[in-house]
């Protein structure tokens, strides 16, 4: 089931840098022309085509893909303001049914079972959702329940130059996350499950979309390379008690390792060879949250987001974060880089906002061209399928790549104490974060979650008001609440709003279907793949914990 | 007495004069200067104590004080007319689809108009006329069937049309209106003020009002109210009335013995402006709009609106003490729509400034239809409550009927529809209430079609076989909590959605129910009957027999096996029940009545049939699985099944025998369909329900056997004019009035209750006589279809109303059943209705203000339904089956 890259791939790296040439021969006028021809379109993503244009200049790029390195930003928007409305040419576009239809294709939502009428755990449900940009999705997402251990396992992950290491992210992370934190002799009696030839304890429970698919033939590789680890876990028997966030950074770092080392010996079976080596060649960034009890850990790895929607006293919404994103704008990370490489490099490491000038996430799994040394990575090439030799980007070496590596998976581990006034924690992919500033994320997930009731009702009072402005006030009020009755998941809730919000915040029909309306190749200039979960807590069990603790 | 009648009428004075008194009333802990807390103690005894001082209460005290009870206390929790009362939109309005409220609203309008000056006290009557907006011609066609019981009735009202409307009222928006109907005498009062009046009026009677002083329960003994406890003490007493209103419910569960009172509340809402630039003249027309939801009157030279949206808010479904009715917030979001409507409807509002939006919740019944009566379980406890909203309109004429009910014993209309003993505890439950209500509340503005079933609250009773008529298609309705099948639509037709399928015209079953009517008449037909309420009586020695002979009409003293169709008469003669009774020995009895007369019929007999521990009744109806075989192959599909021989000569009509059916023993088999059909009626024990079912429809294959419903049996019994107790039979008709004197034992010698009355009427004749009713000129394809209470016209004068009405696919004509009246031509004094009277008049009936001709019939066309008659099983009864 893993996507397989299409013989028209060529045709399209043959197309993709027309359009640079003839880019400073296109006056600003034409350019407004052709986009609007395209769509109407927010100024925003206009940018993100400019930009696009503008980085197209890397002839390497063998798929369109590759545009996932270079994310357009804010910052490259004095190209066109004109919104030609006139020359808009009638076209065909969604009904708010199928608008819906597109929307909700990927949503899922999952609410912790009950028992005795009780849901004693500090996780109510979780809603999630994705909605693709590119064509297949780059996104991933994973959840799923420990069962050998307390605690939930929440995560998103944002694949680059395919989507082969996000998918086996998303498969494989979770398991390592799980064994790391088994005590020794659940691991003890697993493995002697798998000697005995008995049946295994089951590790997670997954919470699954049937989008979400695990690839079969991978499987026992995977499986493989989990013993080995857990072998080397018991080996190691520290006897200490399991802490949260070194398991969360070994597990990372450990699935990592693995998946280069699988590229590197290979595999005889040629579909499973291929598929290691393009897990390896490709990127992802994950965020993973693990809750158990009051006690919620977000290990991060790349600039996907974790935003901790919090209520206050009086009723508005506020976010905190709950990750740092590892990219060019933070400076730690950009310290961290320097940090580890020599001065010489200094001028080089950066460039443009990225790492070496191409890769946007500042760490990330897979993504060996920039952590194999040239040499390991033109072994691997050469001796790897045709397939492989013939893919340009593979054989790319980065430029001014003296000391690898210049990437790491290692997440940073952030702790936070829920507490009764955190109501929910949103995961997304920074096709969301592109879009939304993390405060209306707080205020339009929270005011869904509550519903409409907490809008701040209406009171005359001493004022003078006229029936007709009440009126206008009322449908005002109406129209919002009406779009969030639409939805049944808080994810979708929050993608109607990241692409049809208009310039006042409220969702824009007309807007949402355009931007829905886009051909496939062309999707991905306007906006990213959203990958987005909603994690709802339960206060009444905070809150009784938090006594407890008193 | 005296001097509480002074301090009340100048508290009531001094509150009038005074404006703020509004305020005053609003908060009920700020207390007035002149009314110090409590300066009369409560007495130890009194006859009746009255429960709540809203207009229920004070009207109930009114009217019981005018006839003559004196010895009355009425409490208060609060302040008088300080609940739903003093929130009240205060709007009377006549237009009504149910006749006996539409008799009370009347009652109500002319009692307000003459209490001012009765009273002394200012009671805001202002005779405004009210204007129905129609916006589709259903709506039209439904106002004009309440216009042409309104004219019967002597009220005035017409239907006019969008432009007359605009005459009338100068800001109405008629763009989207096809017609209206205007009631020029429906009025406008200060609904606390007509509470005040009331109750100074009754005080000056006599009656002792105590305000500030809640009732905690009601004491009981023997089954009897015997007094009340208050937060100031006991009281003893033999009656208590509970007119608490919304928390009617609590009140009636809070004693020994509760009382259920199926009530619950929803918040409804309606806005206040500041006046108009150019004040609204105070006697314009109300305006209600049901299409739009909304009622709209002008209050202050402003308006009052509100109105009944789709998505109520049940409240207090825990009880009273969650939050009180002075702290209910006013809801703008939800108001939104009825905003809306108001301004589409007058657009000039929009710069009109708003003052208030008041929550003031109202309590609602589950079938949209008020409460009142006798208690079934406690005797001398009465209720009076569950106005759905209409509270002002019906308090008049309610209160009237339910004094008369005290003092009389019964009230001097039929109440049937309102009476408490509608329901039983099935339908007390808060969940079943709160999700009901919700459905009902919006129904208030909804179209009122025939056959109308309620969606929620279902599923409650259903019989053993439920899942295997779903199964096979069946459509359900449900009567007293029980599911009962429509009809079966066949596999791979599709029917309506329920929204499409409201009509007033031909339905969408019409060819289904023909081809279930045109099997029992050619074939055999089975229609699970098990929601009928069966009672078993049985004795040691001759005691059942005794009492039944004497509250039963008809001679119950046949031989073993014999079935009696008889009715349970009141002193007057009327129906109270109507009923098949088998005799399974000397001893025992078993009685087969109507679903709804399970609580009714159960408290009746239980209350006359002597003390006596040799005696026993017992309710079995959830003991039995009915099975109605109909059709003229009913009685080889029955031989068939059971070796007994069930030839005429051996199972004569009217039979009961216990048999086997299949392997199944024990089955009691009745020679009776309930609809003049041949057929056999199986009392089957419900463990053997499926198996019986099964064995009759195997068996029955090849004699062409299916399923059918009860519309089908509906236009079996009406085309051979069986009456239906609850529809065409009521507590003030007669076996007499009915053609059915055969079934009374008049000549027997013996007593039997409501004898005196009978031999009154058989000597002097009838004032009402029951007849059928064959449309001439009417078109089933294309015209609007009877349904009942249509008027009845002879010769072009109005004589009476109908009952029922069904399709008869054997006469392809439509059938309807209904009362004549003989009305003197120049006084209107009613006079004895003949044979020849009936038979030389020339008949129209009104449908909807359109008039078809119609033959009348006082005996069924029995040569048409021959197919294979047997000699003597003419079913020469008819009774209730709805």
């Amino acid at each position: 089931a893993i996507p397989v890259r299409s013989s028209r791939l060529p045709l399209l790296s043959d197309a993709m840098p027309a359009p640079a040439h003839l880019f400073p021969l296109i006056r600003n006028c034409e350019m407004s022309r052709i986009c609007s021809t395209v769509c109407y379109c927010h100024h925003k993503h206009l940018c993100c085509l400019s930009s696009h244009f503008a980085h197209s200049h890397f002839r390497y790029a063998p798929q369109k893909k590759f545009a996932a390195l270079y994310r357009p930003k804010e910052n490259f928007n004095h190209f066109f303001h004109t919104r030609d409305y006139a020359s808009t040419p009638q076209r065909f576009y969604l009904t708010p049914p199928q608008v819906n239809s597109i929307l909700k294709a990927n949503e899922y939502s999952f609410k912790v079972p009950e028992f005795d009428g009780k849901n004693v755990s500090s996780v109510l449900g979780f809603d999630s959702n994705q909605l693709p940009a590119n064509a297949p999705i780059e996104d991933r997402r994973s959840a799923a329940t420990c069962l050998q251990t307390r605690g939930m396992l929440l995560g998103v992950f944002d694949g680059h130059a395919g989507c082969a290491c996000a998918q086996a992210v998303s498969e494989r992370l979770f398991y390592y996350i799980a064994v790391s934190l088994l005590p020794h002799e659940t691991l003890l009696e697993i493995e002697n499950a798998v000697e005995s030839g008995r049946a295994l304890l089951p590790i997670l429970q997954w919470h699954k979309h049937p989008n979400d698919y695990f690839s079969k033939e991978a499987s026992k590789l995977y499986f493989n390379s989990l013993r080995t680890y857990w072998q080397e876990l018991i080996d190691l028997n520290s006897g200490e008690t399991t802490d949260v966030k070194e398991a969360l950074i070994n597990a990372f770092k450990r699935l990592d390792n693995d998946i280069s080392l699988e590229a590197q010996v290979g595999d005889p079976n040629s579909f499973l060879n291929y598929l290691v080596l393009r897990v390896a060649f490709s990127g992802a960034t994950a965020c993973v949250a693990h809750v158990d009890g009051v006690d919620l850990h977000i290990a991060n790895t790349g600039d996907s987001r974790a935003m901790l929607g919090v209520q206050e006293e009086d009723g508005s919404w506020s976010a905190v974060n709950l990750s740092y994103d590892h990219n060019a704008q933070n400076e730690h990370e950009v310290e961290r880089v320097k940090m580890e490489h020599p001065k010489s490099e200094e001028k080089s490491l950066v460039k443009q906002d990225r790492l070496l000038g191409l890769l946007m996430p500042f760490r990330a799994f897979g993504d060996v061209k920039f952590k194999w040394s040239i040499e390991l990575q033109k072994r691997v090439v050469e001796s790897g399928p045709d397939q492989l030799n013939d893919n340009e980007y593979t054989k790319f070496i980065p430029p001014n790549y003296h000391t690898p590596p210049y990437l790491t998976a290692e997440p940073e581990v952030i702790y936070h104490k829920l507490r009764p006034q955190d109501k929910f924690l949103v995961l997304a992919t920074d096709g969301l974060w592109e879009t939304m500033h993390r405060q209306d994320v707080a205020r339009i997930v929270g005011e869904y979650l509550t519903g409409v009731h907490h809008q701040q009702p209406i009171a005359v009072g001493g004022y003078k008001v006229t029936l007709g402005q009440m009126h206008g006030l009322l449908t005002e009020r109406r129209a919002r609440i009406s779009s969030v009755f639409e939805d049944q998941n808080a994810a979708t809730h929050l993608i109607r709003h990241a692409v049809g919000n208009n310039e006042f915040g409220t969702v824009d029909h007309e807007r949402l279907s355009k931007m829905l309306s886009l051909p496939e190749e062309l999707a991905r200039m306007y906006r990213d793949d959203i990958t987005i979960i909603v994690v709802q807590f339960n206060s009444h069990v905070i809150g009784a914990c938090q006594n407890e603790a008193l | 007495a005296a001097r509480m009648f002074l301090r009340l009428l100048s508290d009531v004075r001094w509150r009038v004069a005074n404006p703020k008194w509004r305020r005053m009333t609003c908060s009920p802990r700020s207390t007035s200067s002149t009314a110090e807390p409590h300066p009369v103690s409560l007495p130890a005894q009194t006859q009746v104590v009255i429960c709540g001082g809203g207009i229920m209460g004070t009207s109930v005290a009114y009217h019981l004080s005018k006839m003559g009870w004196k010895d009355i206390v009425l409490l208060e929790q609060g302040r008088l007319a300080a609940g739903t009362t003093r929130f009240c939109a205060g709007i009377v309005s006549t237009a009504r689809h149910v006749s006996i409220e539409l008799k009370m609203a009347d009652y109500s309008n002319k009692l307000y108009q003459q209490l001012e000056q009765e009273t002394g006290v200012k009671t805001g009557y202002m005779k405004t006329g009210s204007i129905s907006l129609a916006q589709t011609q259903d709506r039209l066609i439904s106002l004009k069937r309440i216009a042409s019981s309104l004219n019967v009735m002597g009220i005035p009202c017409e239907i006019i049309t969008p432009k007359q409307v605009a005459q009338l009222h100068p800001l109405i928006n008629i763009h989207d209106l096809v017609g209206a109907m205007y009631v020029p005498e429906d009025a406008l009062v200060s609904s606390a003020n007509v509470s005040l009046a009331l109750a100074t009026a009754a005080s000056r009677n006599g009656v002792q009002i105590h305000e500030r002083t809640s009732v905690s329960h009601v004491s009981v003994q023997k089954g009897r109210v015997t007094g009340v406890e208050t937060d100031r003490g006991q009281i003893q007493c033999q009656y208590f009335v509970n007119c608490a209103g919304q928390w009617a419910y609590e009140l009636g569960h809070s004693g020994e013995e509760p009382v259920n009172i199926p009530l619950h509340a929803c918040e409804h809402f309606y806005l206040l402006t500041h006046p108009l630039k150019e004040p609204l003249a105070s006697n314009l027309p109300t305006i209600v709009d049901p299409d739009g939801r909304i009622y709209i009157r002008n209050w202050q030279g402003g308006i009052l609106s509100g109105g009944f949206e789709k998505n109520p808010k049940p409240l207090f479904t825990e009880g009273r003490n969650q939050l009180e009715i002075q702290n209910l917030q006013e809801d703008w979001d939800h108001f939104e729509p009825l905003l809306s409507a108001l301004l589409r409807r007058m657009p000039d509002l929009e710069a009109l400034q708003i003052m208030q939006l008041v929550n003031c919740p109202e309590s609602f019944t589950p079938d949209m239809r008020c409460i009142m009566g006798e208690s079934p379980t406690v005797r001398g406890y009465f209720v009076l409550a569950g106005m759905n909203s209409a509270g002002i309109s019906y308090g008049g004429g309610a209160g009237k009927y339910l004094a008369e009910w005290m003092v009389n014993g019964y009230p001097s209309e039929n109440v049937w529809p309102l009476d408490l003993k509608r329901f039983g505890t099935l339908q007390s439950s808060r969940t079943f209430l709160r999700h009901r209500v919700m459905e009902v509340m919006p129904l208030m503005c909804d179209l009122k079609v025939p056959r109308w079933d309620f969606q929620t609250g279902r599923q409650l009773r259903t019989s053993p076989l439920y899942d295997r008529l779903d199964a096979q298609g069946a459509r359900w309705m449900e009567k007293h909590g029980f599911e009962r099948v429509k009809y079966f639509v066949p596999p791979g037709k599709d029917l309506l959605d329920l929204d499409q399928s409201k009509t007033f015209y031909k339905p969408d079953w019409f060819d289904i129910v023909g081809s279930e009517v045109k099997c029992c008449k050619e074939a055999v037909c089975v229609i699970d009957m098990s929601s009928f309420t069966k009672f078993e009586i049985s004795s040691t020695g001759d005691q059942a027999l005794e009492s039944l002979q004497y509250l039963f009409s008809n001679d119950l003293d046949v031989p073993v096996g014999h079935v009696v169709h008889t009715g349970m008469l009141n002193e007057k003669g009327g129906y109270e029940n109507d009923c098949s009774i088998a005799r399974l020995s000397k001893r025992s009895f078993f009685m087969i009545s109507p679903t709804d007369q399970q609580v009714h019929c159960w408290a009746w007999l239980k209350n006359r049939l002597p003390d006596d521990s040799n005696l026993t009744m017992e309710d079995v109806t959830w003991k039995y699985t009915a099975l109605n075989l109909i059709g003229p192959r009913a009685v080889d599909v029955l031989s068939e099944l059971s070796y007994a021989p069930i030839t005429p000569e051996h199972f004569p009509s009217l039979f009961c025998k216990e048999m086997s059916v299949g392997y199944a023993n024990g089955i009691r088999v009745m020679s009776i369909t309930h609809t003049g059909e041949p057929g056999f009626m199986l009392y089957i024990p419900i463990e053997y329900a499926l198996h019986v079912y099964n064995e009759v429809m195997n068996m029955g294959q090849k004699y062409g056997i299916r399923n059918a419903g009860y519309y089908a049996l509906r236009s079996l019994r009406i085309e051979k004019f069986f009456a239906f107790w609850g529809q065409d039979l009521d507590a003030f008709t007669t076996p007499m009035e009915c053609g059915r004197e055969f079934q009374v034992k008049l000549e027997k010698g013996m007593e039997f209750v409501g004898q005196e009355a009978l031999l009154e009427q058989k000597q002097d004749g009838v004032y009402k006589r029951f007849t059928m009713f064959i449309l001439e000129d009417h078109d089933t394809d294309a015209d609007l279809w009877p349904w009942w209470g249509e008027p009845i016209f002879r010769n072009g004068r109005y004589v009476g109303k109908t009952t029922s009405s069904a399709y008869s696919y054997t006469l392809e004509r439509h059938v309807c059943l209904g009362f004549v009246q003989h009305f003197d031509e120049k006084t209107g004094e009613a006079l004895v209705v003949t044979t020849d009277f009936i038979n030389q008049g020339e008949y129209e009936i009104d449908i909807a203000g359109q008039r078809f001709q119609a033959k009348a019939k006082l005996y069924p066309f029995s040569s048409l339904f021959t197919h294979r008659r047997r000699k003597d099983e003419v079913e020469l009864s008819g009774y209730q089956r709805e």
